[in-house]
């Protein structure tokens, strides 16, 4: 059996090896991908971002056993992908994917596929392979998958245009109701979660992020001037996540947030979004490492040593050797 | 263009109540360019042959304090053999009794260190471990 029809049919090794070819952009792993490619799309991509400890992992692995379990409380059919990114050092390449501590409840669930990933370099919160890696474990039969960022500060937004249903934590005492205000990632929530909310403050966050997200949108705002999020206004939703309390709640939320995607259009117009997304950043990587590696004039060293001279500036170096590339 | 990076399994089995060592480990072979994957104390073999599995790594270094190597170590193998991780090379770590060694060898650890093994040693065996690795494409 080939390794797309060994994915395809359901094997865990072969869907690891699979990610590995994938993760190291090795030609076999997009041969099988490609194959595999109209398998996709059937699974729903939930991204959980947020700083680091504001506990994330621990939040994914409880979300995971809720997502497992059915209404009569029975563990159902549906499989969950978690991709855990943690970040790469800039100096060794090297990594410490500690992921997985959280979710030690999740292991001997043959429906739970955990796999950490290195950010090898990419600044958005996940890797230059994720969303491919995600793809993957769509073609594998998962329903859900669960993508948990590295610990993001303020701008690494890059989940908003991976996943279906994006999920910001944020937790008590990380600063005040201008940081609410700011752009980036408070606006790409889809649903925002004030984890630790046993602590002191928790109240207080959760009231600060409310009228941030109310000022941003007015329920009774007139329908043709709200926000291409389409009506959605995101819940805020209170969890101790090390207690298991308040995911209910939190499932809840993800899957009314899926049929709303479905009911008002808004899932096609975000796999377009999510597409045009992938191309674009897939383009801008592919054409930079192709660059480099034909580049057998050397015009990026020289490119470099002009700009160190300031006998030009970076973008005009960067305008003409597109100007030379082009002729 | 086709990168290749080691991707380790940092694991404790049992029931050794710290993991500073393991820690120590994980840390050097991250600076030495490769991504751990570190799972934490108190992990069964089953665990640890399936969080391998998962994160299709190169390598799994078991670290352990307890003296239940020769029931932990073979539990483990047995599982990776079993799930045709064939090419997984295991290394031990921890407090291990040299007439243990010549048995753990035969089993099929890959290399054993114990305490105060210079990390540059780890890592220098680690890397000629690992070229040895069958090509596991296919």
């Amino acid at each position: 059996m080939s390794l797309t029809e060994q994915v395809r049919s359901g094997d865990r090794l072969s869907l690891a090896r699979l990610l590995t070819l994938i993760e190291n952009e090795d030609q076999q792993g997009i041969t099988v991908l490609g194959e595999l490619y109209a398998n996709t799309g059937s699974a729903h991509v939930v991204g959980i971002t947020g700083a680091p400890g504001t506990g994330k992992s621990t939040l994914v692995n409880h979300l995971a056993l809720a997502l497992r379990q059915g209404d009569d409380g029975k563990t159902n059919d549906d499989k969950v992908g978690i991709i855990a990114v943690d970040p790469s050092s800039p100096f060794s390449g090297g990594a410490i994917l500690g992921d997985r501590i959280r979710m030690r409840d999740l292991a001997g669930d043959p429906g739970i596929f955990i796999r950490s990933m290195a950010s090898r370099g990419a600044l958005g919160g996940l890797s230059r392979t994720t969303h491919s890696v995600s793809q993957a474990m769509d073609a594998a039969g998962f329903q859900w998958i669960l993508i948990e960022t590295v610990g993001a500060g303020q701008a690494e937004v890059d989940i908003a245009s991976t996943a279906h249903t994006t999920i910001v934590i944020d937790a008590p005492g990380r600063g005040d109701d201008i940081q609410a205000n700011k752009a980036g990632i408070l606006e790409i929530a889809d649903i925002l979660v004030v984890n630790k909310a046993d602590l002191p403050g928790a109240e207080n966050t959760r009231r600060i992020l409310e009228l941030a997200l109310h000022m941003a949108a007015p329920k009774d705002q007139d329908e043709s001037t709200t926000s291409d999020r389409s009506n959605w206004e995101p819940p805020v939703i209170a969890t101790i996540a090390t207690e298991g309390e308040g995911i209910g709640e939190l499932k809840a939320a993800v899957l009314e947030h899926q049929s709303h995607l479905q009911i008002s259009g808004e899932h096609e117009t975000r796999e377009r979004s999510r597409v045009v997304h992938q191309l674009q950043t897939m383009l801008r990587d592919s054409l930079l490492d192709r660059f480099l590696e034909d580049d057998s004039s050397k015009r990026f060293d020289a490119m470099v040593e002009t700009v160190l001279l300031r006998q030009q500036s970076p973008i005009e170096a960067v305008g003409k050797v597109l100007d030379e590339v082009n002729t | 263009m086709a990168k290749t990076t080691l991707r380790v399994l940092i694991a404790k089995p049992g029931l050794d109540g710290h993991d500073r060592g393991a820690m120590v480990v994980a840390r050097a072979l991250r600076d030495a360019g490769m991504e751990v994957i570190y799972t934490g104390l108190r992990q069964t073999p089953e665990m640890i042959a399936e969080a391998a599995l998962q994160e299709d790594v190169d390598l799994v270094g078991l670290s352990i304090l307890s003296g239940a190597h020769m029931a932990l170590v073979p539990r483990v193998l047995e599982l990776l053999k079993s799930q045709k991780q064939d090419n997984v090379k295991v290394l031990l770590g921890g407090i291990i009794p040299d007439d243990d060694l010549p048995k753990l060898k035969d089993l099929g650890v890959a290399a054993v260190f114990g305490p105060g093994t210079n990390t540059k040693d780890i890592i220098r065996i680690v890397h000629e471990i690992t070229s040895l690795k069958p090509d596991v494409a296919n």
